[in-house]
This record gives structure tokens, sequence and C-alpha cells, in this order.
């Protein structure tokens, strides 16, 4: 029917009356029907309501009414957002069949933007694994390679827009839960500045850490739903105030004279020789596009890992200490409400999930508090610290997204540490706040996608896009030759 | 840092967080954990003197809004979503059981 593949091109056809809403939604369902028995994107397609949807804004454009700037595109959500009465599970037992009284903050943003979500996604049990292997619903598969993982926590929505399905998704960033998907499926994933995207209707993991961010195979298409989903929200406390900067304006700017550093404590041991060498392939094609490339030091970023540990599941215990049968979601019938409490949540969560809400009532618990919850605090203090010093000197930091391209099913899920080795590069920008994203640089040694990360300070997405427009650039014309 | 995280200690943190871990599984995630912890002691190795915890990106703050009265969620939606309710209420089995 069609050869869109961007949301950039689906909107300005469906504006310019070249192909319906409804038609878009029919192309996104087929793809869905054709593969997604083997890929396992998505916990849920909303196929009626797409369509429905979809009706509706075919029949504003034919009577010549204003529609928004993603009118008609489909979109994935990760399964981690609420939608008012369409079952949100976090791809968990625990909320099997709850159905949200309210939209996420993002979801509205996207209604009015006229983009049609088709339904949820896949997902770590509660955003927490690197690998979708923990989710109640069973994993998903690399698009790519179905032999492979497709990164976690948010595969689902990397996966959705990797199979050609939907060019746009939502995905959750707690420790490089966008990114690291992203890199592993090719294609491209930010985690916006903490605060710029509204966490209101986010199933909350790690509060201080959670950002919701755009899934898409283009570094314009980022920037186009970034755009759409940022701004202030009086409902979540921590939203920032600022208005959102016009990144589409920027993305042709280039690099010329952009100073661009190599995180050295990303580039050590633990990373493999092919992710080190196309990480070192884009430090390459930034300069020759006029960028200053430097090495820096961030020496607090190696002990991200050992902080993020502590910090996320201290908060996860805290709040996922709301699943008590009473309100939502699973009950396990027993006599007393205590025993009904302990009864539904050792039935309901899985074992990651159980494992870091002991870990972080450990590490908050009177006795180890100061030791635990309390070093890893002054820790990320001096991570924050760490990188204001590199934004001194540099505008932007360059590293590898993940150690590894994507791993075999079952390979990290022995060793609970092994699995959490794959967001080394990831979790200290969350830890810092700071925004960063994955762009698809070429493969690795088994041609699977390799990802490299460009992290910014804070509000620093102008930049950050930037130079993830000319890494694009160069993947594509290094692809072509 | 302290000792490695013991058998009991899980048993007291599970009870804490209201789960129940049999006695084989627990083997596992005192081993699990105590792996977990023992990498973090790594930070051990940093000079914290001196350093503040950060607790958020921004520290925390607190937001009011103006009280006036405004549309919050529908009683009877969110009800419908409780495992059981009655009267406008939520529905829970006796919460004073025979246990201590």
């Amino acid at each position: 029917m069609t050869e869109l593949t961007t949301a950039l091109e689906m909107a300005a056809a469906v504006a310019a009356r070249e192909v319906t809403a409804t038609e878009l939604v029919e192309a996104s369902l087929s793809a869905i029907a054709e593969r997604d028995g083997d890929i396992s994107a998505f916990n849920l397609v909303t196929d009626d309501a797409a369509r429905q949807r979809a009706a509706e804004i075919d029949v504003e454009i034919a009577a010549g009414r204003p529609v928004g700037r993603l009118a008609g595109v489909p979109i994935a959500l990760k399964d981690n957002l609420c939608t008012r009465g369409v079952p949100t599970t976090c791809s968990s037992k625990i909320l099997e069949g709850w159905r949200p009284p309210y939209d996420a903050t993002v979801v509205t943003m996207l209604a009015h933007s006229g983009a049609i979500s088709v339904g949820k996604t896949n997902l770590d049990e509660f955003a927490m694994g690197s690998s979708t292997e923990n989710s109640a619903f069973g994993p998903t598969r690399n698009p790519r390679d179905l032999s492979r993982v497709p990164g976690g926590s948010s595969g689902g929505s990397a996966a959705a827009v990797a199979a050609g399905y939907v060019p746009l998704s939502l995905g959750s960033d707690t420790g490089g839960s966008i990114r690291q998907p992203a890199a592993l499926c090719g294609v491209v994933g930010v985690k916006p500045t903490y605060g710029l995207v509204s966490r209101y209707g986010l199933v909350a993991f790690a509060s201080s850490l959670d950002q919701i961010g755009p899934f898409a195979t283009t570094v314009t298409d980022a920037a186009l739903l970034l755009e759409v989903i940022a701004g202030h929200d009086p409902l979540d406390s921590t939203s920032i105030p600022e208005p959102v900067a016009d990144l589409m304006s920027h993305l042709a700017d280039g690099v010329q004279g952009l100073r661009v550093g190599i995180v050295s404590e990303f580039m050590v041991e633990g990373i493999a020789d092919d992710v080190r060498r196309r990480t070192e392939a884009a430090a390459a094609a930034l300069e020759a596009a006029g960028a200053i490339v430097g090495e820096v030091n961030v020496p607090a970023a190696a002990y991200g890992l050992d902080a993020y540990y502590l910090i996320a599941p201290a908060e996860a215990s805290s709040n996922l200490a709301r699943y008590d049968a009473v309100r939502f979601g699973l009950r396990v019938d027993a006599s007393t409400t205590p025993d009904m409490y302990d009864a539904t949540r050792t039935a309901g969560f899985g074992d990651e999930v159980k494992r870091r809400i002991m870990l972080g009532t450990y590490a908050l618990s009177a006795g180890y508090y100061d030791a635990y919850y309390g070093t890893a605090q002054k820790v990320r203090s001096l991570i924050r610290r760490d990188f204001d010093r590199a934004y001194q000197d540099f505008d932007v930091l360059l590293s590898p997204t993940s150690p590894t391209t994507a791993f075999a099913f079952g390979d990290k899920t022995e060793d609970p540490m092994t699995m959490y080795l794959n967001d080394v590069c990831t979790i200290p920008t969350n830890l810092a706040g700071h925004p960063a994203m994955s762009v698809p640089f070429g493969v690795g040694d088994d041609g699977m996608p390799v990802g490299v990360q460009v992290m910014a300070p804070m509000m620093g997405e102008i930049p950050m896009f930037r130079a993830a427009a000319v890494l694009e650039a160069a993947a594509n014309s290094e692809a072509i030759s | 840092m302290p000792e490695r995280i013991t058998v009991e200690d899980v048993a007291h943190v599970a009870r804490l967080a209201r789960l129940n871990i049999a006695p084989d599984e627990l083997e596992r995630f005192t081993s699990q954990l105590g792996d977990i912890l023992e990498h973090a002691a790594q930070m051990a190795a940093l000079d914290l003197e001196g350093v503040e915890p950060m607790g958020h990106p921004y520290g925390l703050r607190n937001v009011m809004r103006a009280d006036v009265l405004a549309p919050s969620l529908d009683r009877d939606e969110v009800l419908s979503q409780a495992p059981s309710a009655e009267a406008g209420m939520f529905r829970v089995p006796p919460v004073l059981g025979e246990e201590p």
C-alpha cells in the first residue's frame, strides 16, 4: 500500500490526504498479525480502539479540521504506562487484568497529537531487567535474530519498532531500559533529561531515576516524538517548568566545533572489542564532520553500578509496597489482611522483583542505612560532580551503549550480577539526571546492531541530537558504501 | 562495609517486605544478594568525607497546588478495579487475626 517508513513521512502523507490513518493502522495491525506470534513484542494489541481512533482522525482530516503533529501515526506503548480502561500489567501477575482509571500524561499528549496506539508492549516485570526475560508473560524475541534477546527492560517497545510494526514507541529508562534495547535491536532510543517528560501515570520503579522516552527508526522521528511528549505537568511535582526546546530545527546544524569527550571509564575491560571499535569509529565520524574529539575521565562513573543497585532497589522497595491486594490487581484470599498481603505478594511478584525488594529493604533497614543507602547517595553526588566537570570541557560525551551486542536467551539469567553489568555505561546518566541516547552505528562481528551512546548535561538535548544526527548520517553512508 | 548478609537477615527483610520465601529459595536469594552487596562494597575505595548525599537530580522540595476544587478520579471507576469493594469502600478480610 505504502512505502512510508518514518513517522514524519506518515504524518505528512496523512495531512496531505495521500494516505488515510485507517490505511496506516491496518498496515501496522497486519504486520503485527504476521510476525508477532514469533517476536511477542506485544502484551496486548488494541486493534478495535486503534481502528476507531483512525476513523475519527480520517473524519477530521476529510472535514479539513486541524490535526496534531502525529495524526494517523501508529505507536506502541510500554505496558507500564497507564491507559484508562485498557489493561496495564507491567508484565507482572500482580497487575494482571488491571484497567487503570486514568491515562498517563504522555498518553493524553499523544492522543492530542493524533498518534494512534496499537497496543501495549512487553517488558521485564516492573521494568527490572535488561533482556525482557523477566516478563510474567514470556520473553520478547529480537526481530533481527529470534534466538537472541531484544534487551530490556523496554524490549517489547524496541522490538515493535525494529520489526517495522510501528515507526514510534514509548519506553521508560531507569538505568538504561530504553537505550540498551534500542542498541540491541538497532533503533534509536532516548532517555531525556530527568523531569523533561511527565512521569504521571508511569508505574513507579525508582522515582528519582525513572524517565519516559521515545524509540524510533530515525533521529528525526525520535526528536519529533520527544517534542510531542515533553513539557511541564502540574501532576508531576518533579516536572521541570522550562518550555520544550525546539529540537527539530537544530537537527541539521552539524557538529562543527562541537566538543565531544570519549568517556575512558566506559571503554575498558568488559566492553567487547567489536563494540569498542564501533564506538571509536563513531568518534572518528564526528571528528570528520568537524567535532573536536578528546578523551575524558568521569572517575566516579565506574561506581555507578554499585550505587544504582542500592538506590534503585531502595526506591523500588518503597514504591512496590503499594501492591497490597486492597485497591487494584491480584488478590490471593486469606483469613486475615496481613496474610492476604503476604500470600498476594508472594504469588504475584517474580524472582527478580522479589530480589530487588529484599535488597532495597535491607539497604534501608536500621543498622545498614548509612553503610549502603547513605554511601550510595554520596557516590551519586560524586558521579554528578564528575560529569559536571567533564561538561566544562565537552559539550557531549560518547561511549558504547551496551558492552555487547544482543546475547542469546538464558545466557545471563543464572547470575543477577552478570545481567546487571549490561547497564554499566547507561546507569551513571540516570544517577546524574542527565539526558542520553543510543544511535545505531553499524554491526558487530556477529552481524548484530551496535549502538553508541551520546550523553549531554541537563537540558542538553540540542547538542545531543545534533551529534546523533551526524552519527546517523555517517552510519547510513557507511552502510551504502 | 558490614559483614556478608546471612540467611537470617534475608528472612528478616522478607518479613518486613511481606514476602513468604521458602527455605530453599532463601539460600539462593542470600547468595545472590551477598554477591550484589559485595560488588557494592567497592564503593568503600572512594573518599566520601564531606560529600553530601544526593537523593534526587533536583533535590526534593515541596510543590503545593492552589487550594481549589477540581475534578478527581471517579470513585466508582476506581472501586471497580478493587478485588473487593462495598458501599463505596474497599473491602478486606479481618485486619486483626489470631497471630500477634
